[in-house]
C-alpha cells in the first residue's frame, strides 16, 4: 500500500471539524489573551507583574503547591502500592474515593475545607485548643491543594505498578536485597516517570487552582495567603484588564512549561516501554 | 512463616493502615462534613434554602450550560477520538497535546480569555455588535448566558475525548479497514463497528463531563456577574457562603449537598464501570 494512503473513509471531514472546533473554543480565545498582553508596554507590563502583591501571590502558590504535590507523591505511592499489590475489604470503595476531587466540584470542596478547620469546625476547633491556626494560613491553603491534587498522583502510578513485572523483585530477593533495597533500588526507578507525571499535574492543577482554595486561604494581602488566581480575578473584578492579562500570560508560560515537561517525560516513558 | 514473609505482614498493615487514615482524613471527612453541615437547621430548613428564587434559577442557568457542554464535546470527542486513533497524520501529538490544553490551564484564564475576545476590549465585540445592528438582535457573551455556556465548554472541553482514545488505541483499526475495503462508508462503519466498543466509554465520559460542568466555578466565575440571572449553583453557594450569616452558610452547604450527591453517584458509576471492564479484559485474556 502507498504511504499515506488512508483506507478508512472520513479523514478530510473529522480533521476540518476536530481543528475548526479546538480553533473556535480553545485556541483563538487564549490567542486573544496573548495578543492583548504583547501589545502591553514593557514596561507596563513589568510594573505590574514585579508588584509585591503579585510577587507574593506566585510565591505563594508555587511554593504551597510545590509542597502539595510532594506530600501528594509519598502518599500517591502509597495508596497506588497499596490498591495494586494488597487485597483487603473495602478496596474498591477506597479506589473508588481517590477519584472523589475530580467529582466534587471546587467550590464546595473550598467551603467545606474552610469550614472544617477553622477554629469551629470540626477539626479546626481541637487544633486551635492547641494553638495551631489552619484556616486563613498557608498550611490551610496547602491542605486544599494536597485534596485537589491526590487523585493526579495515584491515577499516574497506578497502571505503571499493575503493569511491573514480579521477575525483578524477585531477581532482587534471590540476589540477596532485602525488601527496603528491593523497593528504593529497583521498583522506585521503574515508578519514577509515572511519579514525575503525577507530580507535575497535580503542581500544574495546584499552580492555577481557584475554587478550592480562595475560602480556607483567606486571601490577605498582609499575610501573603493570597494566590496567583484570586489576584487575577480581582484584578478582573476592577476591570484592570491589561493587570489581569500581564499576570496570566506568565501563569500560561508557567503551566506550557510543566506540560512540555510532562509530555517529555510521557514520550521518553513509551519508548523505553516499548522497547522493552 | 519466616522472618521476610512476617515483616511483609507488619509492613502491609502499616500501609493499609495509613491509606485508610489519609482517605477518611483527606476525603470522607469533608463529604460527611457538607451533609452535616447542610442538616444543622433541620429538614424544613434545607427545604426553604432549596427552594429560593436565586436557587431554582442557578439551577436553570446551570443545566442550560451542563447541556450544551455535554452535546459540543460528545459531538466532538467523538470525532476527535475517531481522528487521532484511525489515521495516522503529521502533528498528531501535537493536536492531542493543544485539545488537552484546558487541563492545565487555571480556570480563571479561560474566563480571561472570552473576556478578552468578547468583551469590551475584545477584537470580536465589532463583529457582535455588527451582527446585532443588521439583525435588530441584542446578543451579549460577556457577563452573559452565552459565556457561561462558553466558559464551562472550555473547561469541560477533553474530557469525552480523553476516555474514548484509550479505548479506540486498545481496539486498533483492523476492523474498520476490513469494514472499508468492502465497501462501508464512514458513517456505517463508525455505528456498525466502532460505536459498540465504545459505548461504555462514552457513556462514562458524559458522566464525567456533566459532573465537572455542574460544579465549574472559576472560569463561570469571571463571566457572570447577576445573581438570579446568570449564576449557576456552585456560584449561588459562593455567594451564600460569604454572605457570612450562620443561616445563609448553612444555606450554601444546603445547596452543595445537591452537588455532592452527584459527585457520589458519579464515582459509584465509575466504580462499577472500571470493574466491568477489568472482567471483560480478564475473560479476554483468559479465553486465549
Amino acid at each position: 500500500m502507498r504511504k499515506g494512503k488512508r483506507v478508512i473513509p472520513g479523514f478530510g471531514l473529522t480533521f476540518g471539524i476536530t481543528i475548526a472546533m479546538l480553533s473556535i473554543l480553545i485556541l483563538i480565545p487564549l490567542a486573544s489573551v496573548l495578543v492583548y498582553a504583547f501589545r502591553l508596554s514593557p514596561k507596563e507590563f513589568w510594573e505590574t507583574v514585579t508588584t509585591p502583591a503579585v510577587l507574593y501571590a506566585f510565591g505563594t502558590s508555587i511554593l504551597c503547591s510545590l509542597i502539595a504535590a510532594i506530600i501528594n507523591s509519598v502518599f500517591g505511592v502509597i495508596l497506588a502500592w497499596v490498591l495494586v499489590r494488597y487485597n483487603f475489604p473495602g478496596k474498591r470503595i477506597l479506589d473508588g474515593l481517590i477519584e472523589l476531587p475530580f467529582a466534587l466540584p471546587t467550590a464546595v470542596a473550598g467551603i467545606t475545607l474552610s469550614k472544617m478547620y477553622s477554629t469551629t469546625g470540626e477539626i479546626g476547633e481541637p487544633l486551635s485548643k492547641l494553638g495551631i491556626r489552619i484556616s486563613y494560613t498557608h498550611i490551610g491553603l496547602t491542605i486544599a491543594l494536597i485534596f485537589i491534587g491526590i487523585p493526579f498522583v495515584v491515577r499516574a502510578i497506578q497502571p505503571v505498578l499493575e503493569k511491573l513485572d514480579s521477575q525483578y523483585e524477585e531477581a532482587s530477593f534471590i540476589l540477596g536485597g532485602n525488601r527496603r533495597q528491593t523497593f528504593f533500588k529497583v521498583i522506585l526507578p521503574e515508578l519514577r516517570p509515572s511519579l514525575i507525571t503525577g507530580f507535575g499535574l497535580a503542581f500544574a492543577r495546584g499552580i492555577g487552582e481557584y475554587g478550592s482554595v480562595i475560602y480556607i486561604s483567606g486571601n490577605s494581602q498582609k499575610e501573603h495567603t493570597q494566590v496567583v488566581s484570586y489576584v487575577i480575578m480581582q484584578k478582573l473584578n476592577y476591570m484592570d484588564y491589561s493587570g489581569a492579562t500581564s499576570i496570566a500570560l506568565i501563569l500560561l508560560i508557567v503551566s506550557f512549561l510543566l506540560l512540555l515537561l510532562i509530555n517529555i517525560v510521557q514520550v521518553k516513558q513509551s519508548r523505553r516501554t516499548n522497547n522493552v | 512463616m519466616n522472618e521476610a514473609q512476617k515483616g511483609g505482614k507488619v509492613t502491609k498493615i502499616v500501609l493499609i493502615t495509613i491509606s485508610v487514615l489519609f482517605v477518611l482524613l483527606m476525603l470522607v471527612l469533608p463529604l460527611i462534613s457538607v451533609l452535616a453541615n447542610s442538616l444543622k437547621s433541620g429538614l424544613s430548613f434545607y427545604k426553604e434554602a432549596l427552594s429560593t428564587v436565586y436557587v431554582s434559577s442557578a439551577f436553570k442557568v446551570t443545566i442550560l450550560a451542563t447541556v450544551v457542554a455535554v452535546l459540543v464535546n460528545t459531538f466532538f470527542g467523538l470525532v476527535a477520538s475517531w481522528l487521532l486513533t484511525k489515521y495516522t497524520f503529521k502533528g498528531k501529538q501535537v493536536l492531542a497535546t493543544l485539545i488537552d490544553i484546558p487541563f492545565s490551564i487555571s480556570p480563571v484564564i479561560a474566563g480571561l480569555a472570552f473576556i478578552m475576545t468578547f468583551g469590551r476590549m475584545g477584537w470580536a465585540a465589532p463583529i457582535i455588535d455588527s451582527i446585532n445592528e443588521a439583525l435588530g438582535t441584542d446578543i451579549k457573551i460577556v457577563f452573559a448566558l452565552p459565556g457561561v455556556c462558553l466558559a464551562t465548554i472550555f473547561v469541560t472541553f477533553p474530557f469525552v475525548s480523553r476516555e474514548l482514545i484509550p479505548v479506540l488505541n486498545a481496539q486498533g483499526k483492523d476492523e474498520e479497514e476490513a469494514a472499508a475495503l468492502m465497501g462501508a462508508k464512514g458513517f456505517t462503519i463508525f455505528k456498525k463497528i466502532t460505536f459498540p466498543h465504545i459505548k461504555w466509554a462514552l457513556l462514562y465520559g458524559i458522566i464525567l463531563c456533566t459532573a465537572r460542568a455542574l460544579g465549574e466555578f472559576g472560569a463561570v466565575n469571571a463571566l457572570s456577574k447577576t445573581r438570579g440571572e446568570t449564576f449557576t449553583l456552585p456560584l449561588e453557594i459562593d455567594a451564600l457562603y460569604l454572605a457570612g450569616s450562620a443561616d445563609s452558610i448553612t444555606a450554601s452547604f444546603a445547596v452543595s449537598s445537591l452537588l455532592v450527591i452527584i459527585a457520589i453517584i458519579v464515582l459509584i458509576f465509575r466504580n462499577i464501570f472500571e470493574h466491568g471492564s477489568k472482567e471483560k479484559e480478564e475473560q479476554h485474556k483468559s479465553a486465549h
